[in-house]
């Protein structure tokens, strides 16, 4: 606080960008730096943890000798391992993520053209799950507290129970039966088809987490309508709207977020699942067939962006938790 | 088990039972028809020998997806206990290690959570090939950073409550308070999640093996038989669908069971079936009419709340009147109803209490089904007990101030804010604009209360109700909080209805007192003469229980024995006849109604030990 105290002659609202940020920039920055590292060095470790040769376990039994040993060379495989992590590495800040085993071409530009189709999946998926839970959330939690509504009550907890408990890729793979091959109004697979190819992949990936979080928003929210400050917000006879949206839920998102960064997270690996039962271009299919390929250094590269993905997802939920919750970064220090 | 009488857990339960059951039995009695082979019966559909039809082989699925049952719930199972069990470990670390030692544990995990666990299990099916056993290990660790970190979470919260505090004051080692006081704290959403968690490893073994990854044949698991059937789904959807169905029916019995325990675990009061009629019992008001600068005019409150069989009215037939400047008191032990009544005069009951009576204020009738948001908002101010809890602690204290004037006076969030800051220096805050922009937390107790009031007077408020306002503040901001309440009355000409348990603190701001006993004022009487005036003998008894510079200190405090009367069984005649010293059958039989300041058939008349005293001189 002291950092602020200079400025506080005129009473400012909304982001006090002053020293508790500096703080919080400086120590979310270098855990997402020693994250990064940590990943990093897996990412590259994971290669050298496949039990025998690796090269020689995707190119097979029967390749040649000589071949085997030039992809080795190629890779990099004889070099001596602080040598190959240090190559990595300044390939890594070049952009260059190595060399497919299977069809020689460049790692980065293979993930490169299937990164989008991915990245356009996860966000749609998750911008429609928060668009789903957190108003339903409040509202079942408004509409069903002290034990107003039993029946609506009980009637959310089974549906969502029941609808978190369905598997993406069943639900992709009904969806698929009764939208795309029973009423025949959307694409079966794949994403030629623009806007209406999304439709059931994106719909498919993002009812079970919306359902997971809209349980999660309920019970955050029917817990902090009964706190104190709340309270002291009917006292004040603020509109309802402005006391269940203003005071009642920022308490609530605490738990949302850090949940719901989770779920974000899942549905970043979710995406594998699905794109599979879509045939979808993106980078979930493309890691499961390098895994079965034993193509090595193409699961490598997807890993390592799947987890960056990551990375910044988590990060984004912290800087959201600290500007939501002003508590969360001095009980964290 | 409570938990499984509820509709929920019943269902949860009986499908985990079922599930278990099939998981026991299934491999035993059906293994040998999962296997036949029939070749004249190749991917079929549903028939009536086999209901949901055969796979490539012939084989019946209807008794493949049974007999998975035992495969896919151990596997889920093997992992959630490697998730749990790391993860409550790890999740503890931080907190055992103290904030050094436990950092780089922290780190760890918030690194460890960046993978989901599918990401970590597709690592590892590429290290060790795949297979069920690297899955279940893989499911197992990938879930026990999210435990960690929600166990984290959920320790940090409670660590820093004043139980934990003083624990660690009292010297308990860290590991002991972990145990004793912390994990307890923290049990029920570890259950709902390890539950949740449960469910998720079936759902996550399913999806591993339907991409290929999990489960190899000729084992079979729930996922291994989706994937075979999503090749035919196109002709044969059922073949994919019902082992999916039973993947579903499998989570759901570990999410129920899991929300109905849960649920038991709380304290959640289990409703009744409500039974909604007007209390019968409302004692007749013999107060006159009220004046004309009468602020608060309340008659025949009643507030009830549904029972398990009949309503339960903590609040019956008060009636009170406060004209302008004027304090008045309400006092009584905890569970009289004093705080229940200021709430519903401030019309903060919800349901489903229901209130009933008249409540007067400033001239409009409050319980005329109309709201009074605006007339509530600025001329009635509320100032709670705990001035920690009572803010909103996510937003600056200033703009929940300058709330009020935003929406009941049509200011400008400038304006309204410039008023919040000349509102927090009336109240004596020093340096009111840090204040203003400042979160509840990082301001002191007794700031915090001023700020409370000053909230209050962000309108004109005619009537201030003071709920135990000085109750959770130390004894020398308790009197500089007193002394503001009196000044604000003093200066607006502000009503005062002050609500505590101490009669010491009502003595010293208010002029009259109302006491409160099981949900009724039994006497009403000016604050001067409490101390010798009294005539109730519970007013009495209240009295005598405040020690005094003359308590002789080698005599124990006073106190009134027995204990308050529970709502839900009042007696018959007076509720203080248990307690008194002068019940006769007729206190026990009749309930005095409140005639001249007193509601007692024994009013005035000396106490035991009063007589025993005057014996002495």
């Amino acid at each position: 606080m002291a950092a602020e105290a200079p400025t506080a002659s005129r009473p400012r609202l909304g982001l006090g960008l002053g020293g508790r940020w500096t703080r919080f920039t400086v120590r979310r920055g270098g855990r997402l730096l020693v994250s990064l590292f940590v990943l990093v060095t897996a990412a590259f470790l994971m290669i050298h943890l496949v039990p025998g040769d690796p090269v020689r376990a995707a190119l097979g039994t029967t390749a040649p000798a000589d071949l085997v040993e030039a992809r080795r060379h190629e890779l990099g495989l004889d070099d001596p391992l602080l040598t190959q992590y240090l190559n990595y590495l300044g390939g890594l800040f070049r952009g260059d993520l190595g060399e497919s085993i299977q069809t020689q071409l460049p790692v980065g530009e293979t993930i490169g053209r299937r990164l989008g189709a991915t990245v356009s999946l996860g966000l749609l998926a998750f911008a429609l799950a928060l668009l789903i839970a957190v108003p339903l959330g409040v509202a079942v939690a408004v509409a069903t507290r002290r034990g107003r509504r039993q029946r609506t009550s009980l009637g959310f907890a089974s549906g969502s129970v029941v609808i978190g408990s369905i598997p993406d890729f069943l639900i992709g793979v009904v969806l698929v039966a009764v939208f795309a091959v029973g009423l025949g109004w959307l694409p079966v697979a794949g994403r030629e088809d623009g806007a209406a190819s999304y439709v059931l992949p994106v719909l498919a990936l993002a009812i079970g987490p919306a359902a997971v979080l809209a349980r999660i928003v309920r019970v955050e929210m029917t817990s902090v309508l009964e706190s104190d400050h709340v309270r002291t917000a009917r006292a004040k006879r603020l509109p309802a709207r402005r006391i269940h949206l203003v005071h009642a839920l920022p308490n609530a998102v605490t738990a949302t977020l850090t949940l719901g960064g989770m779920l974000l997270a899942s549905m970043v690996a979710g995406t594998v699942l699905v794109e599979n039962v879509f045939a979808w271009p993106g980078l979930g299919s493309k890691i499961v067939e390098s895994i079965v390929t034993k193509d090595y250094p193409v699961v490598q590269g997807t890993v390592l962006v799947y987890g960056v993905i990551v990375l910044v997802v988590n990060t984004l939920v912290d800087v959201a938790l600290t500007l939501l919750d002003p508590r969360s970064t001095i009980g964290e220090a | 088990m409570r938990a499984l009488r509820t509709p929920v857990g019943a269902v949860g339960a009986t499908l985990l039972a079922v599930v278990l059951l099939l998981a026991v039995l299934a491999p035993v009695l059906f293994g040998d028809r999962a296997a036949a082979v029939d070749t004249d019966q190749l991917l079929a559909g549903p028939s009536a020998e086999h209901w949901v039809g055969t796979d490539n082989l012939g084989r019946d699925l209807f008794m493949r997806v049974l007999v998975a049952t035992r495969l896919s719930i151990v596997l889920a199972l093997l992992a959630t206990a490697i998730a749990v069990s790391v993860g409550l470990v790890l999740g503890s670390l931080p907190w055992l290690l103290g904030p050094r030692l436990g950092r780089p544990v922290t780190a760890l995990v918030n690194i460890l959570v960046a993978f989901p666990g599918l990401l970590l299990v597709l690592c590892l099916a590429t290290v060790f090939g795949v297979g069920a056993r690297g899955a279940v290990l893989a499911i197992g660790f990938a879930g026990a950073p999210t435990f960690a970190r929600l166990c984290q979470t959920l320790i940090a919260g409670v660590a820093s409550r004043d139980y934990v505090a003083a624990a660690q004051i009292a010297g308990l080692s860290r590991l002991r308070i972990l145990l004793r006081h912390v994990l307890p704290n923290v049990a029920e959403p570890l259950v709902v999640n390890a539950t949740i968690g449960a469910g998720g490893a079936l759902l996550a073994f399913a999806g591993l093996s339907f991409l290929g990854l999990g489960v190899q044949a000729p084992a079979y698991d729930w996922g291994r038989l989706m994937q075979d059937g999503l090749a035919g789904i196109y002709v044969h959807p059922l073949a994919a669908l019902a082992p999916g169905i039973a993947v579903v029916v499998a989570g759901l019995a570990f999410n129920l069971t899991g929300e109905a325990i849960a649920g038991a675990l709380g304290v959640t009061p289990v409703v009744g079936p409500r039974a909604w009629s007007v209390p019968g019992r409302s004692a007749r008001s013999t107060a006159s009419a009220p004046a004309a600068d009468t602020v608060l005019d309340v008659r025949d409150l009643a507030v009830a709340f549904p029972g398990p069989s009949a309503p339960v009215t903590p609040v019956r037939g008060v009636s009170l009147s406060l004209r302008a400047g004027e304090a008045v008191g309400i006092v009584g032990e905890s569970g009289s109803g004093k705080s229940l009544t200021a709430l519903a005069v401030a019309q903060l009951v919800e349901e489903p209490g229901r209130v009933t009576g008249e409540i007067t204020f400033c001239g409009t009738d409050l319980n005329d089904g109309n709201r009074h948001d605006d007339l509530l908002g600025t001329s009635l101010a509320v100032v709670f007990q705990d001035p920690m809890t009572s803010l909103n602690p996510t937003m600056r204290v200033g703009r929940q101030l300058a709330e009020v004037s935003r929406f009941h006076q049509g200011l400008g969030w400038r304006d309204a804010l410039a008023r919040a800051v000349d509102r927090l220096r009336a109240v004596h805050l020093r340096d009111p604009e840090r204040a203003a922009h400042a979160y509840p937390f990082e301001l002191s107790g007794g700031m915090r209360q001023r700020a409370m009031i000053a909230m209050g007077l962000m309108g004109t408020p005619r009537l201030i109700i003071a709920d135990e306002p000085t109750t959770a503040l130390d004894v020398t901001v308790q009197k500089q909080v007193l002394t503001l309440l009196e000044d604000v009355r003093r200066e607006h000409g502000t009503a005062l209805l002050l609500i505590s348990h101490d009669v010491s603190v009502i003595g010293e701001v208010c002029g009259r007192v109302l006491v409160m006993y099981a949900g009724r004022i039994v006497e009403e009487i000016a604050a001067a003469d409490l101390r010798d005036g009294a005539r109730h003998p519970y007013t009495r008894a209240l009295v005598a229980a405040v020690p005094s510079m003359t308590t002789a200190l080698d005599e124990p405090l006073t106190t009134i024995p027995g204990q308050p009367v529970d709502p839900a069984a009042l007696p018959p005649g007076c509720a203080y006849a248990a307690r008194c010293p002068l019940a006769t059958d007729q206190c026990r039989s009749e309930d005095p109604a409140l005639v001249d300041g007193v509601a007692c058939w024994r009013a005035g008349e000396p106490l035991p030990a009063e007589l025993e005293k005057q014996v002495r001189v």
